[in-house]
């Protein structure tokens, strides 16, 4: 009994240790390394939380453990009948009113914040020539990949989103299958896209992404949204204002940028005929039915998860299923991919191509 | 020799025990199915955790995950923790207030049968095309969505398996109100029959909203509603209040009883009188009316809005309050005791640790803004896990030791049963504990795979190690459970402390429990009997003739009636097969059938003579013995 | 009491539904089971608030074009008669009047017939404008609502005709009374869940 009492504490020694060893987790990914105002609040929350219930834990366990110690039978003896205590209105009351005040304590800092994270008026603000002044970007959410619009810019990407820093970026989430939830755990918490209505939230970015392991946060979908839910990743480029600046400026002059059905290059040939009715290459136009990829070549994944190379991305192109399971590049039945198979010499050239395509290069 | 004492054949008796409307042997049964449910579903979490031991495994394929996690999360709620709970409630709330049975007993035997053949369709499922994978949840645009028959499973099983619960809910609530001993007043109750009541009173108002959840979600996805259909007007939002307007009071549903048991485990083996006695029962009706108060809390980034997340943030903390009660009357009743650790007393000790850290990471939740972060991570994960596991588990397995020789007159073993405790224990924690900070770096609950790279890696290969623990500890108990079967009777209140009527009843109980009817003189009756120095309690009635009620199958013909009808609706919306609404009709038409069979068959149960009880307790206790 | 025992107007008591252990029991439990019931029509009427109206882009249907408040007060009135019928069938019950209960339990299941049959021809006639279950949410959740309480009169109206076809002929004792009371009390129930249908599916529809 007492050996297994040893074996519990050993182990919860363990376990501790385990935490503090491991740190925190990852800059880019962990709530615990927040990197914007949000994610910084919520972490004090958490903080000050974790702190109160410690104590509630502590003081707990402590008279618990005491009680278990001093009032073993093999202590008392064996045939002793203790006293039959009904109850203490005193102690009832102590043990009811000091959690009221514990929890009225956290109560105010939590609804303080409640109101502070829903205030999205900012993102009717105009200036005097009547733009908007807050920025504001449209995320839709589809099996398994995000789409990010910027309606004040007029441009529109996919998979990777660009923000700048310093500054608040309003949301509109949205889904346009089923719902997902979207979450930069690094940056802040996470807000549900729901298919019949928007949801509005902003978060701030304090630290330009390129100094991270990656170069970019991830992003997570955060609820179950069929068999390809863990793999619906999507990255985080924070940049200084002037450079999301530029790549606003170089995002827009691809207006009108297009493959060509006739083109001489056997890539870009292959994209116009078999993939431009779902992705586009331009990112100055609307929704797509698939990611638009006027930006592919900047990107730091190909699928929101896989690494970022060729390979990959022709093994993507030639079954997609067999990394995104359930996703929509499939033909109802399943057995081949919309655009057919493509010969070998075709997925080469159309990766090579892909992979050209960038606004940063 | 009348029929009363003779023995039977196997096939007699396994018919008896089909048709049986005896609340003790229904217990067996709802012990055993759940027993087999929580075995299903443990092995379910055991595949995840073996498929997210190591980063990029390919155990288990991604839809094959949903399928497992929905399933886990689904039996081990409505058909594992629920009928197992109901297993301890049927066999000693009629005990601990005087009764012969329950209310109802065909009733209490339609909802065993609805239950189990409602599982039973739903785990069909894994041969009959694809088990759903919504998650237990089964959020409407995704389930919708989904293709094949898994949902409709899901729908159907648990519609069938929730009328169950509400009857058997029901059943309880009016066992408690109407048949309780003479003397034995509400505020003498022991507090698992309160827990009891008040867990089915919350079945009886949670249920109803899931009902009607899923008889939206049958109607869209077999029938052709628009519910949730958004380009048809429909609003899935509406799901998710109904789900959680049960789902929340669910949680409990379970929590209760378990605190019930514990507050009859803590008492018992520490000698002393549960403390606070009102001001338990006060916190439980509390928390069973706040429990109906906070289902938004599930739904903070669903976009409600500030006023709705704030009040109910606010809410959600104040369960903290009445729960904290009674944790502290828990160990101001060991306070002062005579504290005897056997296995049960165990449980209940490593219980009070764990339910705390499970509920203050609960109030953490609560913070709406926090919570941001939390939701739908494995921080949630764990905290329910911790209560559930923590809570109920500890609950579940305590009592099972504790009242193994109220159901079948056996000890399990003391040795093996600390084994199990520590096996069980350290690798709850181990699993969970760890879960807590995988998901504060920033990992998403119900994902089936994780890159590497994340961090992740090493706490989920300790939370898969812990899993496999736990799964060696309920084999351990397994094991225990079938060695007891050898093992010798164990007599009439085996403890030596037991304090309220259970303990008082001869064993092996016989079907009619009381011979007479107990006169309760308080608290803990059969402890005051004992402290007076008396072997017995005291009776309110002579030896006379006992109104029992008859067998009948028609509980179990109902329920196949509704099993075979859920067959034809699944198969409804299928263009190639024009028969499913055949079969529909007729499984229906034999539940209709059986309850007509039912209304104008009288049945007036049997009226056991004083004769036949004295013969049958002189077979049972031997010649003058045991009185 | 036994269920055997055979009364006579005098040896009766005043109230035979509650004289058995069993007659409580079922009383209580019925009680509680409505308690249930009136939580079930709180989700489908909530439901039915928030998709009310609801449906495609460019739904010609609304409450005030659909509904006519003429026919759903007829509906009205025959239940609420049948409610009060119900009343006298089981004042003469509690009098051992086993024909005059039989009489007014009789009327209750006509009245209730009549509001069944109102009711078709309303669901019948929508269906013909093209307001059919799968035309919108709206529709969906109107005839999930008003068609759940049309289940219910329908299930109450077999339960009351079986009981009084299976009692016909040994009338009445301490086993079918409370089954009697029981049955009342369900069909009161119907009636309650009706006037706040007709308040605030029709009345609130067409007026509101």
């Amino acid at each position: 009994m007492m050996k297994g009492l040893k074996k519990w504490r050993l182990f919860s020694l363990l376990a501790v240790m385990m935490v503090f060893l491991s740190g925190c987790g990852e800059d880019y990914l962990s709530t615990l390394k927040p990197s914007g105002e949000v994610g910084k609040q919520q972490l004090n929350l958490l903080l000050m939380t974790t702190i109160i219930m410690t104590i509630v834990v502590v003081v707990v366990s402590v008279i618990y453990l005491l009680a278990f110690v001093k009032y073993r039978r093999s202590k008392v003896g064996e045939n002793v009948i203790p006293k039959q205590v009904e109850g203490s209105h005193t102690l009832e009351v102590i043990w009811t009113v000091i959690p009221i005040i514990l929890l009225l304590i956290i109560s105010v800092p939590v609804v303080i914040t409640t109101y502070k994270f829903a205030d999205v008026a900012a993102m009717d603000e105009v200036d005097a020539e009547g733009n908007k002044t807050a920025l504001t970007v449209n995320v839709t959410a589809k099996l398994y990949w995000w789409e990010f619009e910027y309606p004040n810019q007029g441009i529109i990407t996919a998979q990777e989103l660009v923000v700048p820093t310093g500054e608040k970026v309003y949301f509109n989430l949205k889904a346009a299958d089923v719902k997902h939830s979207f979450w930069i755990p690094a940056v802040g918490g996470k807000m549900d896209t729901n298919v019949e209505n928007l949801n509005k939230f902003y978060l701030e970015f304090d630290k330009e992404s390129k100094d991270l392991k990656d170069g970019v946060f991830y992003g997570k979908c955060a609820e179950l949204c069929g068999p390809s839910h863990a793999l619906m990743d999507f990255k985080v480029k924070a940049l200084s204002p002037e450079a999301f600046d530029a790549w606003v400026a170089s995002m827009k002059a691809t207006e009108g940028q297009v493959a060509d059905k006739n083109a001489v290059d056997l890539g870009e040939k292959t994209f116009a005929n078999n993939c431009l009715s779902c992705h586009a290459v331009s990112g100055v136009g609307g929704p797509g039915v698939g990611p638009n990829l006027t930006a592919f070549g900047d990107r730091n994944r190909v699928a929101g998860f896989l690494e970022h190379n060729e390979e990959n991305l022709k093994a993507w192109i030639k079954n997609p299923a067999e990394f995104k399971p359930g996703n929509l590049m499939m033909k109802q039945d399943g057995s081949e991919p919309i655009y057919g198979q493509l010969t070998d010499e075709e997925i080469d050239a159309l990766a090579t191509y892909i992979m050209s395509l960038s606004v940063e290069k | 020799m009348s029929s009363y004492t003779q023995k039977k054949s196997f096939g007699a008796i396994v018919w008896d025990y089909i048709t049986t409307v005896d609340h003790k042997k229904l217990a067996i049964m709802y012990l055993l199915a759940g027993t087999l449910f929580f075995a299903i579903a443990g092995f379910e979490a055991l595949l995840m955790r073996i498929q997210l031991m190591k980063p990029n495994n390919d155990f288990v394929s991604a839809g094959f995950f949903n399928e497992l996690l929905t399933m886990h999360g689904t039996t081990m709620l409505f058909l594992a923790a629920t009928p197992l709970l109901f297993a301890f409630m049927n066999m000693l709330v009629p005990l601990q207030i005087g009764a012969r049975d329950v209310a109802f007993p065909f009733l209490n035997s339609l909802g065993f049968w609805l239950f189990f053949l409602g599982a039973v369709f739903l785990h069909l499922s894994f041969f009959m095309g694809g088990a759903p994978d919504a998650g237990w949840t089964s959020y409407a645009s995704l389930s919708l969505y989904s293709p094949g028959h898994g949902i409709d499973f899901y729908v159907l099983g648990l519609q069938i398996s929730g009328a169950g619960t509400l009857i058997s809910g029901i059943n309880f609530i009016v066992t408690i109100i109407t048949m309780r001993a003479p003397g034995m007043t509400f505020m003498r109750m022991p507090l698992f029959t309160w827990t009891a009541m008040i867990s089915s009173a919350l079945i009886l108002f949670a249920f109803p909203p899931l009902t009607i959840g899923l008889l939206m979600m049958l109607f869209d996805r077999m029938f052709g509603g628009n519910f949730f259909d958004h380009t048809m007007g429909g609003n899935t939002v509406i799901w998710e209040h109904l789900f959680w307007i049960f789902g929340h009071p669910e949680v409990y549903i379970l929590v209760l009883p378990a605190f019930g048991l514990f507050s009859e485990i803590i008492p018992t083996f520490s000698r002393k009188r549960l403390f606070g006695y009102s001001s338990m029962v006060f916190a439980t009706i509390l928390i069973g009316f706040l429990g109906f108060m906070v289902w938004a809390h599930h739904m903070f980034t669903t976009g409600l809005g500030p006023t709705a997340n704030a009040i109910f943030a606010v809410a959600t903390m104040a369960i903290g309050v009445p729960t904290g009660m009674k944790v502290f009357n828990w160990i101001l009743t060991i306070w002062g005791g005579s504290i005897k650790v056997t296995t049960p007393m165990l449980y209940a000790l490593g219980f009070i640790p764990s339910f705390v850290a499970g509920g203050v990471t609960g109030v953490m939740q609560a913070a709406a803004p926090l919570d941001y972060q939390l939701h739908d991570s494995y921080f949630i994960v764990a905290h329910f896990h911790y209560v559930i596991v923590g809570g109920i588990v500890t609950a579940l397995f305590g009592s099972a030791h504790f009242y193994w020789p109220i159901f079948f007159n056996r000890m399990l073993n003391e040795t093996l049963g600390k084994i199990t405790f520590w096996v069980f224990f350290i690798g709850f924690h181990l699993t969970f504990f760890i879960q807590h900070f995988l998901g504060l770096m920033g990992m998403p609950r119900r994902v089936f795979t994780y890159m590497e790279g994340q961090g992740w890696d090493n706490f989920n290969l300790i939370s898969t190690i812990g899993a496999l623990m736990m799964g060696v500890g309920v084999i351990l108990l397994v094991i225990n459970c079938l060695l007891s079967i050898k093992g010798e009777p164990a007599g009439r209140d085996p403890w030596g402390d037991g304090r309220t009527l259970e303990w008082s009843i001869p064993q092996p109980i016989p079907f009619y429990n009381f011979r007479q009817t107990p006169l309760v003189r308080g608290l803990d009756t059969w402890w005051i009997e004992k402290q007076e120095g008396n072997t017995e309690v005291t009776f309110a009635e002579p030896v006379g003739d006992v109104h029992m009620p008859n067998n009948s199958a028609i509980p179990v013909v109902i329920s196949l009636g509704m099993f075979i009808a859920a067959f034809g609706a699944l198969y409804n919306p299928d263009a190639d097969k024009p028969w499913s609404i055949y079969i529909l009709i007729i499984g229906l038409a034999i539940t209709f059938g059986a309850m007509l069979t039912r209304s104008l068959k009288d049945d007036h149960g049997f009226h056991l003579h004083k004769e036949d009880i004295l013969e049958i307790e002189e077979h049972l206790y031997g010649k003058g013995g045991n009185k | 009491m036994d269920y055997n025992t055979k009364f006579t107007p005098h040896t009766w008591p005043d109230h035979p539904e509650q004289a058995t252990m069993e007659g409580k029991n079922k009383i209580v439990g019925f009680w509680i089971f409505l308690a249930c019931e009136v939580v079930l029509f709180a989700s489908l009427f909530a439901t039915y608030l928030a998709l009310k109206n609801k449906g495609p882009a460019g739904m010609e249907f609304s409450t005030e074009k659909l509904f006519e408040l003429p026919l759903a007060f007829a509906m009205t009135m025959l239940l609420l008669t049948s409610s009060l019928t119900s009343v006298y069938a089981i004042y003469h019950m509690r009098n051992f009047n086993f024909k005059g209960m039989q009489t007014w339990l009789g009327i209750t299941v006509l009245l209730g017939f009549g509001f069944l049959a109102l009711e078709i021809y309303e669901f019948y006639h929508y269906t013909h404008l093209g307001f059919t279950f799968t035309q919108s949410a709206f529709a969906t959740s109107f005839y999930s609502l008003v068609g759940t309480h049309g289940f219910h009169v329908t299930l109450g109206l077999g339960w009351i005709l079986a009981l009084m076809i299976r009692n016909a002929n040994r009338g009445l004792n301490l086993y079918n009374a409370p089954k009697f009371f029981v049955a009342a009390l369900y069909w009161h129930f119907i009636d309650v869940v009706w006037v706040f249908i007709f308040t605030v599916v029709y009345l609130m529809g067409v007026i509101g």
